[in-house]
């Protein structure tokens, strides 16, 4: 897994200064995403998550900085690359999908000329097979007669066609890993089930990997190999799918799981975790999440726990230390 | 209207229901500026928010209204607490028919008694207002409590109530996060100890974990002090748990009206069916999916005959030309559909 990793993340820290203290979104976090694997990033809003994402393709706004940790990209250290070469990987070899389709076009140009550009910058083709390939990659991201809408504006689509094109756009250069961040979360549910499907048919025809970054537990639950469950800017629970929404360990995960509504209306009350995630600049000692935990003991308010190995998964939780007092295990 | 509107209330139930909406209807004028129809030589274009909705909500339960964007859910809340006058149509409560109201005095007698929580609680809340003085508007606008004392009781009262202390009363919205606003929203729609509660998404713009927090308190409100709730989302699941009997509307009518359970698992109209389709499998049992197709067509410019024709992989030459209306199934429930009509779905 270590060696065929296409991404790997080590301890990445990521820190935004402020007139009053130093603000921790991202703290020791680190993973793998192997090629043409899906992992799901999933958390609450100030998790972390789309920091985590951010960092990985350079785009923290100063004075936000990395801290701390290393980035690798298909075995090359990319944390610490000069902006130029980074924003050649960027685009190319990392495609990004962000939330709203419409911030992430250019209201101005049509989406035929948008495509043609990215797709020069990243390749040798001539204007003519540069439009020939922006007509294919809109076929291939179903946009009904392509040709057609090349020469259409962005405010000519409807929010999931605007998403398609994002895709057609991240999808420009060939990339080996997508990051999508909260692709589908502006979208009706119906428009929702039809780019999910559609994100899953590209990663199987080109074997893309891709992090996947959203708060909707239910879109994990359709696409992702592996979840990555985040938690005031560290990863609680790091896992195989299966796993993390099956038989989830760490406290919050359970939680999390629980606090979603069941659609055979079994359940008159739902499972609640009290509380909220804390601000940045009130997380606890200890464990972050040892307030709002109804197994916490004295060690979770003490020492901040590690992932913490079983198997395929691991938990950042001392009820499953090897030498846990107190815990249930 | 008549047939369909006994049938809507032989579905929702045999109680006389506390809301009964007939008909109703709210047109908007989205024609472009005066001079842009003079000079393009344009006309003036209607677009149909909602377009005959019929149903009743028994004192006590939950109607829960579905559907995408542009469905007309949310128009629906606003006609119900009058912050729209509907173009067409009645709504009555507990009996009166709310446009039969004649003088200030008996609508905010009325009005006291239907209330409405919002989407976003960090909209719908004075920034500058105290959550106290939030609270305590509806005591002071109906007149409810005199002396600062006794509305200051309520109050504390209140917030307790949605699980706040006391104390929270004396800070600012901006000190609380957004499952605590949607909490104090709560509480202000009940200063004025109303039975009818309007929700439009209202865990729609919380975390997860909260919206848990926020469902399990309005249950509880709702069995602690007898509420009756339209309960307006597009989150299925939410609307699962919370609604008794459901409506799916589509582009300003309802496409399905029936008992949760029933819709849920043997859903009938193709709408229906295609937005059950659309929900995440979180059991993993890896069970084939329908595939989803095409999108909700503009409300300006609706499809003739039934609107979810050309999405329908039943349509035939009767759905493009005729609009089915609501009829009664066996079974309980309400579809608008030709093919159902017809026996020629499959089960």
């Amino acid at each position: 897994m270590r060696a065929a990793a296409l991404l790997r993340v080590e301890h990445l820290r990521v820190e935004f200064p402020t007139r009053h203290a130093t603000l921790v979104a991202v703290d020791d976090v680190s993973f793998a995403i192997g090629a043409g694997e899906v992992l799901g990033v999933v958390g609450e809003s100030g998790a972390g998550k789309s920091v985590t994402g951010a960092a990985i393709i350079g785009l923290i706004d100063p004075p936000g900085r990395i801290a701390a940790g290393r980035i690798f990209f298909a075995g090359e250290r990319i944390d610490d690359l000069p902006a130029e070469r980074l924003r050649r990987i960027r685009g190319k070899r990392i495609g990004t999908i962000f939330q709203d389709p419409l911030t992430s076009l250019n209201p101005l140009y049509s989406i035929g000329r948008q495509l043609v550009e990215t797709i020069a910058t990243h390749s040798e083709l001539t204007p003519r097979q540069a439009r020939a390939r922006a007509i294919e990659l809109l076929a291939e991201v179903g946009i009904p007669a392509p040709a057609e809408r090349f020469d259409h504006y962005p405010h000519h689509f409807s929010g999931g066609m605007r998403q398609r094109v994002v895709i057609a756009l991240a999808l420009c250069g060939n990339p080996q890993l997508i990051i999508a961040d909260e692709p589908t979360t502006a979208l009706d549910v119906s428009i929702q089930a039809q780019i999910i499907a559609l994100l899953k048919k590209l990663c199987r025809d080109h074997g893309m990997a891709v992090m996947l970054i959203t708060h909707d537990i239910g879109v994990i639950a359709e696409t992702a190999d592996r979840v990555a469950v985040m938690y005031a800017g560290r990863i609680a629970e790091i896992g195989p799918l299966r796993d993390i929404v099956k038989q989830p360990r760490h406290p919050y995960t359970v939680g999390l799981m629980g606090s979603i509504p069941s659609l055979s209306g079994a359940t008159e009350r739902l499972a609640q975790i009290d509380g909220a995630m804390p601000r940045l600049n009130e997380i606890p000692g200890g464990c972050a999440f040892h307030p709002r935990c109804a197994h916490a003991f004295a060690r979770c308010r003490a020492e901040r726990p590690e992932l913490i190995a079983d198997g395929a998964s691991a938990a950042a939780c001392w009820l499953y230390a090897p030498a846990a007092t107190g815990g249930h295990g | 209207m008549a047939e369909p509107a006994a049938q809507a209330e032989r579905a929702a139930g045999a109680e006389a229901p506390l809301l009964s909406v007939r008909g109703l209807a709210r047109y908007f004028d989205a024609s472009p500026p005066l001079l842009n129809r003079l000079l393009a030589g344009g006309g003036r274009r209607t677009l149909k928010a909602v377009d005959g909705v019929s149903f009743d909500i028994p004192r006590g339960r939950t109607l829960g209204l579905v559907g995408e964007s542009g469905s007309g859910k949310s128009t629906v809340a606003r006609l119900v607490v009058g912050l729209y006058p509907p173009t067409a149509g009645t709504i009555a409560f507990d009996g009166r028919d709310l446009a039969s109201l004649r003088g200030a005095r008996e609508t905010a007698a009325l009005r006291r008694r239907l209330q409405i929580i919002f989407q976003d609680p960090y909209a719908s809340l004075n920034p500058r207002w105290r959550v106290r003085d939030v609270i305590a508007e509806p005591l002071r606008v109906h007149a409810l409590l005199s002396g600062r004392a006794a509305i200051r009781a309520r109050v504390d009262e209140l917030l307790l109530q949605v699980g706040l202390a006391a104390a929270d009363g004396d800070r600012f919205p901006h000190e609380f996060s957004g499952g605590q606003r949607q909490r104090i929203s709560i509480a202000r729609a009940l200063a004025s100890a109303p039975d009818f509660l309007v929700c439009d998404e209202p865990t729609s713009a919380l975390d997860v974990s909260v919206q848990a927090q926020i469902l399990n308190l309005m249950k509880a409100l709702q069995r602690r002090l007898g509420l009756t709730y339209l309960f307006i989302s597009h989150n299925l699941a939410v609307i699962r748990h919370m609604a008794d009997a459901v409506g799916v509307m589509y582009l300003g009518r309802l496409a399905e009206l029936a008992e949760a359970r029933a819709l849920f698992e043997r859903p009938r109209h193709p709408y229906t069916r295609l937005l059950l389709a659309t929900i995440p499998d979180l059991s993993l049992s890896g069970r084939p999916r329908a595939p989803v197709t095409g999108e909700v067509p503009s409300p300006i410019n609706p499809p003739a005959g039934c609107s979810f024709h050309p999405r329908c992989p039943y349509a035939d030459a009767r759905c493009r030309r005729e609009r089915p209306e609501p009829l009664a199934i066996a079974g309980g429930g309400l579809v608008a559909c030709h093919a159902v009509a017809e026996g020629r779905l499959p089960p």
